[in-house]
């Protein structure tokens, strides 16, 4: 799982009013090289919730230098870019869990494949 | 007239590891038509976020992302986790990118997909079955199935479980999973955003149209064509106020 992917993911568990963003507990991480292109990266910045990012990724301890507020004219900052990349598409979560912040569902993600089913009880 | 573009491999769904995955069948085959057909259209768009509901073995997400291009981002979700492990593999062979979740329909998706789906796909299961509903009442036990295309007196097919079935038992007039997600297809599409939807005749396509219109999606039945008893359609949405 991506964290770009993580970053479009909630909890619907019944009666929560706040499931986002999934608390990640990451017991295997990898970092893949993925090709750089920037202009898709420059697309999915306005689609993300930057903070829901950072937290992300510091949690995986994969943060690096990436800021905690979003730069100016970023589509021009190939340096940023670069750094928006490797959190959103090179870390992937292989197995470990989403959690609930709320509360404290674990979803599991197995084979790098989040599983966000809810049991009938849990609808 | 438009480039061609090859089907993308898919020989591992239905065997081994996958053997419980959706098997691409004329239905999958019509929306990828729909798709080549649409692609001048699709590119023109420019897509930025992709999502293909019940993505069953990806082939579908996996032939729409070779058209629009890695630009994209492609989400596929599937009740079935053999489905996502499918639509996995089938990205990696293809050498495209897709990003599996195990979810009901878009559950999960939303609210942080509304209004961004530029691209929305639904192969449902759209074979008319008993209702789970009545199924509780009867207390049948499941049978499996050969070939869900062709209705069999027999049997008793399911819906609402995470099996094979789930991809294809579509309940009472083969409905039941389509009404559900029509709610979320207003809720997803982005402003320039268009839906495509697989539906046979007998889920009356028409009303399906008449119901989306109501809330502002303008529908028309975009491809058709008659594969062994199934007359199927690729209905196509997009908002009213488009062009």
């Amino acid at each position: 799982m991506k964290l770009l992917t993580h970053n479009m993911l909630t909890s619907h568990v019944k009666g929560v009013t706040k499931g986002y963003p999934l608390l990640i507990k990451a017991t295997e991480v990898k970092v893949n090289e993925v090709e750089f292109n920037p202009q898709f990266v420059s697309r999915m910045i306005p689609k993300l919730e930057w903070g829901a990012l950072v937290q992300a990724a510091e949690e995986l301890g994969h943060r690096q230098d990436l800021p905690g507020e979003l730069v100016q004219e970023y589509e021009k900052n190939e340096d940023f870019l670069k750094k928006v990349h490797r959190v959103l598409l090179e870390v992937e979560v292989i197995e470990g869990c989403l959690q609930c912040p709320e509360s404290g569902r674990e979803f599991p993600i197995s084979k790098g494949i989040p599983n966000m089913l809810l049991n009938e009880d849990e609808v | 007239m438009s480039t061609s573009y090859p089907t993308p491999l898919y020989s591992h769904a239905g065997r081994g590891d996958f053997q419980e995955v959706y098997e691409p069948a004329e239905d999958s085959f019509l929306l990828i038509d729909a798709l080549e057909k649409d692609a001048d259209r699709l590119q023109r768009m420019s897509p930025c976020v992709c999502l293909e509901v019940g993505s069953g073995s990806g082939v579908v997400s996996a032939f729409l992302a070779s058209v629009v291009g890695p630009s994209a981002l492609y989400i596929c979700t599937d009740v079935n986790p053999a489905a996502a492990q499918c639509t996995a593999e089938t990205a990696s062979c293809n050498r495209v990118s897709l990003q599996p979740v195990i979810t009901d329909l878009a559950d999960s998706l939303l609210p942080q997909l509304c209004g961004k789906v530029d691209i929305l796909l639904f192969n449902p299961p759209y074979v008319v079955t008993p209702s789970e509903e009545v199924l509780s009442k009867v207390n049948e036990v499941q049978a499996w199935c050969i070939n869900p295309h062709s209705y069999s007196v027999g049997f008793i097919f399911q819906v609402g479980s995470t099996g094979i079935e789930a991809a294809w038992a579509g309940g009472e007039r083969g409905r039941e999973v389509t009404d559900r997600f029509l709610p979320a297809v207003v809720q997803l599409l982005s402003d320039k955003g268009l839906f495509y939807l697989i539906t046979i005749a007998e889920n009356d396509p028409e009303e399906i149209i008449h119901l989306l219109g109501q809330s502002g999606l303008k529908g028309e039945s975009y491809l058709s064509t008659r594969a062994r008893n199934e007359r199927l359609s690729v209905l196509r949405f997009h908002r009213n106020q488009q062009t």
